[in-house]
């Protein structure tokens, strides 16, 4: 699962993904992530409050409607392991020793689906429920390794998923860009100049712990995915000038 | 033992639960003075409990409640976000890589284990669950039982002083920590490791693999 060495990088996908004004860029950001972890599926859904699955995903149309024909969200242990819970499941991990849910895993190993999967929940507001995952087809030893290297990018890369659905949503208020404290504003400033994390705690006289927490905040508010990335658009916004 | 337990499973295991709300009433309350809510049953719960939160929670050999934390992601509500924004220098913390950790309680009754075995049980929810750091808000008394089991946090920023003082601080949980946590307090970095599968799932899979 080398990445692809044609493939967008991460931050152009993101970029995209940001840029997105309907569902097709969902669609479109879940295939280049594809593309770019070189696994088998990437898929995005949300169960509404209807039950009704919403989303955009790599898996094939004829297992998308074999799902819903044949009611699996009753029987898939990933909805059943992840539902009310937020921390990131491995597959492997759930419980799949029920007759349906055997039947269930065939059926999803028959259609492509991998034998391996990683999810994501995310709990949105007012009880929103979303699960972002990773799918593939290879051994444990491998889907190990892999998750272990990715794990922190697929935790937001789910956020940022859901963060543009629900910014797609018919009706709904984008919520206002989050404004960065002057703290966090101080952090990203030295970072920018070209100090240490250990230079701008002190000159901060904070410990390196809460910078590191400060500038992850930062970070999370200018929707990056890492520091270098983060400096970057605090600088192309104006937020920082150095 | 060390079990992790959302909300929403907690009615499995009615003893550990009533004891654990109670524990916390006489915690909170009794001992330390906070203005918390008790109910009639003598429980102390706040809104956060309401949000399906973690709980990771030391059951001792009577099945009773002796010490627990309340674990919820930063990117809902939290304690630290709601109430103790000018603690944390007017940052609003918030990252699908940071946890809230909060009414960190022990029984007056319990093991020495239990502290540290909690904040191993903490180690364990972050290496295998991505977080980078877990912020908390705890009272002057527990400085000490930080220190004592080599689990200090970074604090950033306090209020009140002497035994009225509370903070908002931060575990990164390193693997330092963890290793001054185990030789401080004793505890089985093995036994804590099989705890923590045995809650969420690797351990009901071997036992698959065996009987196989």
């Amino acid at each position: 699962m080398d990445h692809a060495l044609t493939s967008s990088s991460l931050d152009e996908i993101l970029e995209q993904l940001e840029c997105a004004q309907a569902f097709q860029g969902l669609q479109a950001a879940s295939e280049a992530l594809r593309t770019y972890y070189n696994v088998g599926h990437i898929v995005y859904h949300w169960v509404n409050s209807n039950g009704e699955p919403i989303g955009c995903g790599t898996y094939d149309r004829a297992w998308i409607d074999r799902y819903v024909e044949k009611g699996y969200l009753r029987a898939d242990p990933v909805i059943l392991g992840c539902s009310q819970r937020f921390q990131p499941v491995d597959w492997k991990l759930l419980d799949w020793s029920s007759k349906p849910s055997r039947t269930f895993q065939k059926d999803a190993i028959d259609h492509g689906v991998g034998n391996q999967g990683y999810s994501i929940p995310i709990r949105g507001p007012n009880g929103q429920f979303a699960l972002f995952t990773v799918s593939h087809t290879c051994d444990d030893d491998e889907w190990s390794k892999f998750i272990e290297i990715n794990r922190k990018d697929l935790l937001l890369l789910a956020h940022y998923f859901n963060k543009k659905a629900l910014e797609l949503e018919p009706g709904r208020k984008p919520d206002a860009a989050q404004p960065l404290s002057p703290r966090e504003i101080e952090a990203m400033t030295l970072l920018a100049m070209g100090h240490s994390r250990a230079q701008a705690a002190n000159m901060l006289a904070i410990s390196e712990n809460t910078l590191r927490v400060y500038i992850e905040s930062a970070r999370h508010k200018l929707g990056a995915m890492n520091t270098t990335h983060a400096v970057a658009r605090a600088m192309a916004r104006g937020v920082i000038v150095v | 033992m060390i079990r992790y337990l959302y909300a929403d499973q907690l009615d499995q295991f009615p003893v550990l639960r009533d004891s654990m709300f109670r524990d916390r009433a006489d915690q909170f309350r009794t001992r330390l003075g906070w203005e918390v809510t008790v109910d009639n049953d003598g429980f102390e719960k706040d809104e956060y409990d309401t949000l399906n939160p973690l709980y990771v929670i030391w059951e001792k050999p009577d099945g009773r409640h002796g010490g627990s934390m309340r674990l919820l992601p930063t990117l809902g509500r939290t304690m630290v976000n709601d109430h103790f924004g000018h603690l944390t220098d007017g940052v609003r913390i918030e990252s699908p890589l940071i946890w809230e950790c909060t009414r960190f309680c022990l029984a007056r009754e319990t093991s020495p284990r239990t502290a540290p075995s909690l904040m191993l049980a903490g180690g364990e929810v972050m290496r295998s669950f991505g977080i980078d750091h877990c912020v908390g808000v705890f009272d002057a008394r527990m400085v000490r039982i930080y220190r004592m089991i080599g689990a200090s946090p970074d604090v950033l920023g306090t209020e009140g002083t002497g035994r009225e003082a509370i903070s908002v601080g931060l575990w990164n949980f390193s693997a330092e920590a963890e290793e001054r946590v185990v030789e401080s307090a004793g505890v089985d970095p093995v036994q804590s490791r099989l705890w923590f599968e045995q809650a969420f799932g690797a351990a009901k899979q071997c036992e698959a693999v065996q009987a196989a």
